[in-house]
């Protein structure tokens, strides 16, 4: 079986500072992978990365088998699209739900929009009584549904979720989890996730990568964690500051 | 156990073109020299509470309580000088995220300083002294260094102590903390609420720590209180949140993930209007 996404001793370097080194990663169709580590510990330069929005400097990506280059063509971004941690800064202030949703349509000629943009709204939850509202108007997970349902619009196959819930409250992240669960198992979709939540992860991922300076640390599946079947100290500190206050 | 602050029936509204706003609707709770939790989640109220107890509400809201005082002061009746000599001296209050909290063009030594100076009578020596002190009291290993760099400089977790040696250095009384680790990773969020603990504890303040985490803050509270929609919805000890009895409190502890749960999907928040009554 063909890898959904293979990373291959990807290097992304920014002048001289090394962001991702010799990072390699396959995840199979269907399957949901996270990637987990502190800030500046590169895993969403690996995103962005796939995405085309970061340098490679060195080493592979491949999609369903297939070796991108350098630029990427309108048939990647309607395979591969991604959601973005901060549900303020993502969505374009000047623009309605309905305008943010067609921006796509329109790029890649996609000619049945109308239908497109109700099933869109209907499966995120949002329902046409927000299709022209503005983004101000929204809540914060009204904001990051409209996200989701951009990134679904073009019917892609693997979703790129980079922190969707960590600007969320935790009740309106458990509605967003679940709302991506169940557009995955709908869509038979592939999720690469970031997050520096342990219990978002293993409660979303099947497996996972820890990073710490742009270098993986390990690799786990999420019922190791469960069992705390892990090797590396790092990782177990991120288990322990997951499990919260302790006083000494 | 002797009340630092007292709140009453605190109110604080917001005109607008469509009408009033009322962000807080009649909160009342007493505060000794405890870790007292605020929890809701966003547009409940909580931040506002904390705002209008440190003066900090803008000037079109308009602020009323039966009775807002803190260590006997009325603050309701207090001149907006006796409040401006209160804030930051006896009461501080430490911000969700240093990136925007602390002057971008200020050292962060310069802004201790100008926060210990602005409250006593120190010469510049004493004072850089007390501020080199006092960022060796939240564990910053090279005090001299960080005293002269400037905010952009230093990570998330060195900025927010940075932060809380500014709070603490003209020796609060009452500490107001509005989510001051949720910018930061979940590591140094712990390291920083070490140090915060070993503070309060050590200087005997009260601290009013503001979030949107339940588990986060009862694991660090002695109290804790439930806001939904501007109101307070229950007032529980920490250790005895398990026999919590609001749903919207059970709700907000049972729908974090969980690492050694298995739970698909995840319990979500069924709202009812009458919380909100």
């Amino acid at each position: 079986m063909t890898a959904a996404l293979a990373i291959d001793r990807l290097e992304v370097v920014f002048d001289r500072f090394r962001a991702l080194k010799g990072v390699s990663l396959e995840v199979q169709p269907g399957e949901s992978f996270g990637l987990v580590g502190e800030s500046g510990s590169g895993k969403s330069t690996l995103l962005r990365a796939i995405a085309g929005l970061a340098p490679v400097t060195s080493g592979g990506i491949a999609v369903d088998g297939r070796t991108l280059g350098r630029g990427r063509d309108k048939a990647f971004y309607r395979q591969v699209q991604m959601v973005f941690q901060d549900p303020y800064g993502s969505l374009h202030p000047r623009q309605t739900v309905d305008r943010l949703l067609q921006e796509p349509l329109a790029i890649h000629g996609v000619a049945d929009g109308e239908r497109r943009i109700q099933r869109a709204l209907d499966e995120v939850g949002l329902g046409n009584g927000f299709r022209f509202r503005y983004a101000h108007q929204l809540s914060g997970g009204q904001r990051q549904r409209v996200a989701i349902a951009r990134a679904l619009i073009l019917e892609p196959s693997i979703l790129l979720l980079d922190e969707p819930t960590s600007a969320l409250d935790a009740s309106v992240q458990a509605e967003v989890l679940n709302l991506l669960e169940e557009v995955r198992r709908r869509r038979k979709l592939t999720f690469l996730m970031v997050s520096h939540d342990l219990a978002v992860i293993t409660h979303m991922c099947e497996r996972l990568m820890v990073m710490q300076n742009g270098e993986a640390v390990e690799n786990l599946a999420a019922s190791d964690l469960v069992e705390r079947k892990v090797t590396k100290d790092y990782t177990r500190n991120l288990l322990k500051a997951s499990e919260g206050f302790v006083r000494a | 156990m002797s009340t630092l602050l007292d709140v009453e029936d605190l109110r604080v509204t917001y005109p607008t073109r469509t009408g009033v706003i009322e962000a807080v609707r009649g909160v009342s709770f007493q505060l000794g020299r405890e870790r007292l939790g605020i929890v809701g989640e966003s547009g409940s109220g909580k931040s506002q509470t904390g705002r209008a107890i440190m003066g900090l509400t803008p000037p079109q809201a308009q602020v009323s309580a039966k009775k807002l005082a803190f260590d006997g002061i009325d603050l309701m009746a207090a001149s907006p000088r006796e409040r401006r000599a209160l804030r930051g001296n006896r009461i501080a209050m430490i911000l969700q995220d240093p990136k925007y909290s602390l002057d971008p063009v200020m050292s962060i030594g310069r802004q201790i300083v100008e926060t210990l100076r602005a409250h006593e009578r120190v010469s510049k020596a004493e004072a850089r002294e007390r501020a080199l002190a006092m960022l060796e009291a939240v564990q910053i290993r090279d005090p001299a260094r960080v005293f002269d760099l400037h905010p952009h400089e230093v990570s998330g977790g060195m900025g927010q102590r940075a932060m809380i040696a500014m709070m603490l250095i003209a020796g609060p009384e009452l500490m107001i903390a509005d989510e001051p680790t949720s910018a930061l990773d979940v590591t140094v969020q712990l390291d920083v609420l070490k140090i915060l603990d070993k503070l309060v504890a050590e200087r005997g303040m009260g601290l009013i720590f503001i979030s949107h985490d339940l588990r986060l803050v009862s694991s660090f509270c002695d109290r804790v209180i439930v806001m939904y929609a501007g109101k307070v919805v229950e007032q529980i000890k920490a250790s005895e949140l398990r026999n919590a009895q609001h749903p919207y409190t059970l709700g907000l502890l049972d729908c974090m993930p969980r690492i050694d749960a298995d739970r698909h999907p995840l319990p979500v928040l069924d709202r009812k209007p009458e919380w909100a009554a």
